[in-house]
């Protein structure tokens, strides 16, 4: 019994691997992406006068306020109607990218508003203009306070890359669902594809830790971060 | 009425080609400053001027606008009427590049605002290569020269999280001093220390009497007794008096700068007038 | 003309939006109650099932609710366990959101100083009536915003009920489009909006409601 899905789980690695790397390729390009969104929003939001700051709220607004599938949804069936084709995966980068900007950007937000006003002061003058005050003071600080949410935010996008299956795209869970399809062994294979969803999940939280524990400043971001390992 | 000092008009310099003539002009000049937040009048025509190595200490009652009449010198908060002119040139002109002012007005602030996330040697250097664009190994070095002189050369590669108060003070007065400004702003710089740590810096500061304008907002009496060159009494946004120190201590001429040196200077006591 | 059959298409939309909101019902009523009893079982349980209650937030929070769907719609048949799409649907959102409206519940109930508890045993109250009578009045209120945030989540995740056949409003959304493909982008947007009008109005409401309960000097700390 155990040998049996034993073969049937070596059986089916070639193509949990493809679909896995299909689901890593969305995971890592959506949140790098979003990021850069992310943080123009934010800027727009912080520093921006009203009509850049309105564009912002209402973009952010919007994309928090429907669901991911919908935006798939309108970018891979709803655009090819007024002559804009994309291939499913570059419906689902693009649609991943611009939802996480959107959260991304709330939280950056947050953090550099959190950074006190008097690291303003101090580097205006020192003579630095507003670019160069954000870049070398408000951002480096901001960003490292970001972190614990920033990780939450791959772990999000980690699992909704899944969502990227119902438009087409090969990744992990369309790979399930295929072989399942063909096998019939539906409770083994999503079991499989669920204990791998786990696995990245707690290995990249790990080493998320680890890149951020590298970076610490001491005074900087002590935030209490909601861990998967809280007790 | 407030009396108006008329040292500085004496001594003015100016080159023009018509007259030919020649009027000093003070380094820097403060001229009818006006400031109000709302509906409340901060600053109500404030002026004066320094000159270049002179110590000049600002006191009087708090909120009566000394804090505000820095920030609106280097512009921190733009004052509503009024000029400053450094080095003949008006900050206050919106033509002019406030950036490049800046680098010639150092501003240690009273709660410190080093920057978090950079070593106390960064700290003092980031000015130098970001805004100087001096290149990175010759500012560490200056940054190093300075925290030395101030007495930290042991903390360069602490955060600020990790110094006393009074070390993260001395920080910021190294990271004014290295962009070797014409002036250095002190606005309250020890308000926010523990007594005991009040002395390393009022120590920094004496030594740079005479290397650099020093403007000072400050409580410390025995400070402003024995080292200003002149001290300015201010309250509610207007200059009451000025005068040397042993001027405005024994001889004030008016009875309010006398009623407020008399009870601060008994509280605060005197500090020895030795050496 | 588009516009008529627009219309006369929106008859189903609403439909599909019944459905939507059935599941959003059923799904945050399972979540919430599953979510307090798990909260207070890792805060006051003993050892061994705070910590399987740990797992299973784990687990839960760690796979896709997608997978999370194809396991219980189309593998505990496998075991025998027959569910239609609509329930596989609500148990698999609830059970996904109880995982999460627990991390809300228990940060929450540490926001409550623990001077509480103490009074409420120098009262001679027992474990199980200090919670129900001084910790969960507390911890809900506190919740208010977390939950609101879960809330709008969960309404959203409805959608992708729409992999397991559900006939919720996405899932109505595409059975126009394969009926009149002209109509695609406008159904789509219609649906857009649909979803943010009411998570507006949710927010919106819900924010009136946090004001209503809160009490002065309370805040939760940090959640999700």
């Amino acid at each position: 019994m155990a040998a049996d899905f034993g073969q049937f789980f070596l059986n089916s690695l070639p193509n949990l691997f493809n679909g896995l790397g299909y689901t890593i390729l969305l995971t890592f390009i959506s949140i790098t992406a979003g990021f850069f969104l992310g943080i123009a929003l934010a800027l727009g939001r912080v520093y921006g006068n009203k009509i850049i700051n309105g564009f912002c709220v209402g973009y952010i607004e919007l994309i928090r306020g429907t669901p991911l599938l919908v935006q798939l949804f309108i970018i891979y069936f709803g655009l090819p109607s007024i002559g804009i084709i994309f291939s499913p995966i570059q419906a689902a980068l693009l649609g991943l990218a611009l939802n996480s900007g959107a959260y991304q950007a709330e939280y950056l937000r947050g953090s550099i508003q959190s950074v006190e006003s008097g690291q303003m002061s101090a580097a205006r003058s020192l003579g630095m203009n507003r670019l160069q005050s954000i870049r070398n003071v408000i951002l480096p600080q901001a960003l490292r306070i970001s972190i614990p949410a920033w990780s939450n935010e791959f772990i999000y996008l980690l699992q909704y890359s899944s969502i990227a299956y119902i438009i087409g795209v090969a990744e992990l869970t369309a790979e399930g669902k295929f072989i399942a399809a063909h096998t019939f062994r539906y409770l083994e294979v999503f079991a499989m594809i669920a204990v791998i969803y786990l696995i990245l999940t707690i290995v990249s939280t790990e080493i998320i830790d680890r890149v951020a524990k590298h970076f610490s400043i001491p005074g900087i971001g002590a935030a209490k971060r909601t861990s998967l390992r809280d007790l | 009425m407030w009396k108006k000092n008329i040292r500085w008009q004496d001594i003015r310099r100016r080159l023009t080609d018509e007259t030919k003539e020649e009027i000093i002009m003070p380094m820097l000049e403060v001229k009818d400053i006006y400031k109000s937040y709302g509906t409340v009048q901060i600053l109500k025509g404030v002026s004066f001027a320094m000159e270049q190595e002179e110590t000049k200490v600002i006191i009087g009652p708090s909120g009566t606008g000394k804090s505000t009449l820095l920030r609106c010198i280097n512009q921190l908060s733009p004052p509503d009427k009024g000029q400053v002119w450094l080095d003949g040139e008006e900050i206050t002109n919106p033509k002019t590049n406030i950036n490049k002012m800046r680098e010639k007005i150092g501003f240690v602030f009273q709660d410190f605002n080093l920057f978090n996330h950079l070593t106390a040697l960064r700290n003092v250097s980031i000015g130098l290569e970001k805004v100087k664009k001096i290149e990175k190994d010759a500012a560490q070095k200056r940054a190093m020269q300075e925290l030395t002189r101030v007495g930290l050369e042991a903390q360069i590669n602490q955060y600020p999280a990790q110094l006393s108060g009074g070390q993260k003070q001395r920080v910021g007065i190294a990271r004014a001093l290295a962009m070797d400004p014409d002036v250095i702003l002190f606005d309250e710089p020890t308000s926010a220390l523990d007594p005991e740590l009040i002395g390393d810096v009022l120590d920094v500061m004496k030594s740079l009497c005479g290397k650099v304008a020093m403007l000072i907002v400050t409580h410390e009496m025995g400070f402003a007794r024995n080292v200003a060159n002149e001290i300015i009494f201010m309250e509610g946004g207007l200059i009451v008096e000025q005068g040397s120190p042993k001027e405005m201590f024994t001889n004030a001429k008016m009875a309010r700068t006398r009623e407020f040196l008399g009870r601060i200077g008994a509280l605060y006591g005197e500090e020895e007038t030795g050496g | 003309m588009a516009l008529e059959t627009l219309i006369e298409s929106l008859p189903s939309l609403f439909d599909g939006l019944g459905v939507t909101l059935l599941l959003t019902a059923f799904g945050i009523l399972l979540g919430t109650t599953l979510g307090i009893i798990l909260a207070t079982g890792r805060s006051y349980a003993s050892r061994p099932i705070a910590y399987s209650i740990l797992i299973y937030e784990k687990v839960l929070r760690g796979i896709p609710l997608l997978v999370l769907f194809f396991l219980i719609y189309f593998g505990l048949p496998q075991i025998g366990i027959n569910l239609d799409a609509f329930t596989a649907a609500v148990i698999g959102l609830g059970l996904r959101s109880s995982a999460y409206q627990a991390q809300i519940y228990r940060g929450a109930i540490n926001s409550i100083p623990e001077g509480q508890i103490h009074a409420a045993f120098s009262l001679g109250m027992n474990k199980l009536k200090a919670i129900r009578h001084v910790i969960l009045p507390q911890m809900l209120r506190l919740s208010i915003p977390g939950w609101s945030n879960e809330f709008t989540i969960l309404f959203k995740d409805t959608s992708l009920a729409f992999a397991i056949g559900v006939i919720e409003l996405m899932r109505q959304g595409r059975y126009i489009q394969v009926r009149d493909p002209d109509l695609v982008l406008i159904v789509f947007l219609l649906i857009a909006l649909i979803y943010f009008v009411i998570v507006f109005i949710a927010n919106k409401t819900l924010r009136y409601v946090e004001k209503k309960y809160q009490m002065a000097g309370y805040q939760a700390e940090a959640h999700r």
